[in-house]
């Protein structure tokens, strides 16, 4: 074994002049929303960087619904679950259906509706909200759990059309047609075959879903307001509504409220880098 | 990397010819879910919101309104300025993940974290480490020189400021990841042949990395221009367009209209921004169906 050479020391030394800020940057606030939520409240506004007395106190508080701003927890946890999954399960079953539709079927103005797809992507999410605010309204939808789950999935769709769009061209089409040979009508080649081969881009898509309805703050906000009926992220901003602010309840709700998207993302990391990055890299 | 959309329409498949009518059929019905959500979702609200807007003196107000005035130059700095300096810090963190550590491996996991986690507890969690009084920058400031510490968000110049270093926070990783992809396609043939030559970092830079990245740079700073106009939250969440209304930008100030029952108003200011957004939008459309 040989000593590292000076110049190899400081490649390592201008590395670590990177990584470290690089570190601290990163963790910085989800440490303090740790740190908040293992203090009690006198030491998380003393502003110590680690509490005398580290406790789970406020985790019992949470669990327990013990609090003003926490007495509908649980349904608050249960409706964003529920709205996550639906907005799952119909994006999934709209964006397949129609990459089926135009990749492998060939409709006749397939190319348009995927051009509008993808405009509807470049659109800021934002600009979107305030006349979907309205139609909703006007459809009678507001405060009702389907508000949120059509606008998500109407967010999320396009950019699954395409990136399923995508990975079916690449599927061979000699598969449909020994299926055609065989007698394979077409629902049967969208079950049979096309559906099993898609799997890795459908869990890439379903997760991608999944965690952008679980994440929405401001469609959430706009499209539901009893209590009720609204998700954690609403709750977490309600909050804010006094001054006199349980901090060390609220970081400690949001670090649950983080945690099941955390551990999705981390568990499909493979699928999620593979499918998000070859929607966005196209150079 | 590049897939084209173009191109499938001119050949059929030959087997589906014998049977076109099914298929097509088919593909009309499973095409129709999505086209009953584009036109309920997309296309009525649209349409309506233009008609919302249709006032000409709409305009007139926004133009007399000096929170939108403000708003828009916040959304230009927010753009110019923020998404040129999270871009170049994320082209030179790619350079810095794409060296092969074992432990720049495990710091680009971590590295992910503000991208995977949702952002409103973690931007609530700076909120608070901003408070004047309890937070804990400011702790820190009174036990270092023992003066009190500034006032963060109730300065415009410097809630905006945060409010786009939040935003950086959020979606650097992302970007990172894009461009370390980008990175990793180069054929490393290049650099060795440039190691050999005795090329300096910025001549292999200036040579072999950005000739071979600036299109899929270009790209992203547009895309990320663009999905920016639509960061409700990095504002919002941190200065609630404050202090006095002067932080606002266009996708909060939208939302602002809408809280104080000014739909119209709503509208129009989105309409206004439309001559910026659709020529980018236009211009990614024809890059992505190339």
């Amino acid at each position: 074994m040989k000593l590292p050479s000076l110049r190899e020391v400081a490649t390592e030394a201008r590395l670590l002049l990177i990584g470290i800020p690089v570190f601290l940057w990163t963790m910085i606030p989800i440490y303090h929303m740790f740190l908040f939520a293992i203090s009690p409240k006198e030491d998380a506004f003393s502003g110590k960087l680690w509490p005398d007395h580290p406790t789970l106190h406020n985790f019992e508080i949470v669990f327990k619904q013990q609090h003003y701003f926490l007495r509908d927890f649980y349904i608050q946890f249960w409706n964003s679950t529920l709205i996550a999954a639906a907005v799952g399960v119909l994006t999934l079953f709209v964006a397949t259906a129609a990459a089926f539709s135009i990749s492998r079927l060939k409709v006749p103005g397939g190319r348009m509706v995927l051009n509008l797809a993808l405009f509807t992507y470049f659109i800021p999410a934002a600009f979107l909200a305030v006349p979907m605010y309205r139609t909703m309204g006007n459809y009678g939808l507001l405060n009702n759990h389907w508000a949120l789950i059509l606008a998500m999935v109407t967010i999320a769709s396009p950019y699954a059309i395409w990136v399923l769009k995508q990975a079916s061209d690449k599927l061979p089409v000699e598969l449909d047609e020994a299926a055609v040979m065989d007698g394979a009508t077409t629902l049967q080649i969208f079950r049979l075959v096309y559906l099993p081969l898609m799997m890795p881009s459908l869990v890439a898509i379903g997760t991608y879903a999944v965690l952008l309805a679980w994440n929405e703050y401001l469609y959430a906000f706009l499209l539901l307001s009893n209590d009720r009926e609204i998700t954690l992220p609403v709750a977490l901003g309600n909050f804010l509504a006094a001054d006199d602010s349980p901090w060390e309840l609220l970081m400690t709700t949001g670090f649950i409220y983080a945690l099941p998207p955390a551990a999705v993302y981390y568990a499909f990391r493979r699928y999620m880098v593979g499918g998000l990055t070859a929607g966005a890299v196209k150079s | 990397m590049a897939i084209t959309l173009s191109g499938d329409q001119s050949i059929p498949a030959p087997p589906l010819s014998s049977r076109l009518t099914p298929a097509q059929i088919w593909g009309i019905v499973l095409l129709a879910p999505y086209l009953l959500v584009f036109l309920a979702f997309v296309v009525y609200p649209v349409c309506y919101g233009l008609w919302l807007a249709r006032a000409p003196s709409n305009y007139v107000a926004l133009y007399n309104d000096p929170i939108f005035a403000r708003a828009a130059v916040n959304t230009l700095i927010f753009l110019v300025i923020g998404i040129n300096i999270k871009m170049l810090i994320a082209l030179f963190l790619s350079g810095f993940f794409a060296q092969q550590r074992s432990w720049i491996k495990w710091l680009s996991v971590i590295f992910i974290l503000p991208w995977a986690v949702p952002s409103i507890p973690t931007i609530l969690s700076v909120r608070f480490m901003l408070n004047p009084e309890w937070g804990v920058i400011n702790h820190l400031i009174f036990s270092f020189t023992g003066d009190d510490g500034p006032n963060w968000l109730n300065d415009p110049t410097v809630a905006l400021t945060m409010a786009i270093g939040v935003h950086i926070w959020k979606s650097l990783p992302f970007w990172t990841l894009i461009l370390i992809t980008g990175r990793l396609a180069i054929s490393h043939d290049l650099f060795e042949a440039a190691e050999v030559d005795g090329a300096s970092w910025w001549q292999k830079f200036r040579f072999i990395t950005w000739p071979s990245m600036q299109t899929l740079y270009v790209t992203c700073t547009l895309l990320s221009m663009i999905w920016t106009l639509g960061d409700f939250n990095s504002v919002y969440l941190l200065t609630g367009g404050g202090p006095a209304d002067l932080t606002h930008v266009l996708s909060t100030l939208g939302i602002r209209y809408l809280r104080l029952d000014q739909l119209s108003l709503a509208m129009a200011s989105i309409v206004c921004a439309m001559p910026f957004v659709l020529p980018l939008v236009y211009f990614m459309m024809k890059r992505l169906s190339r």
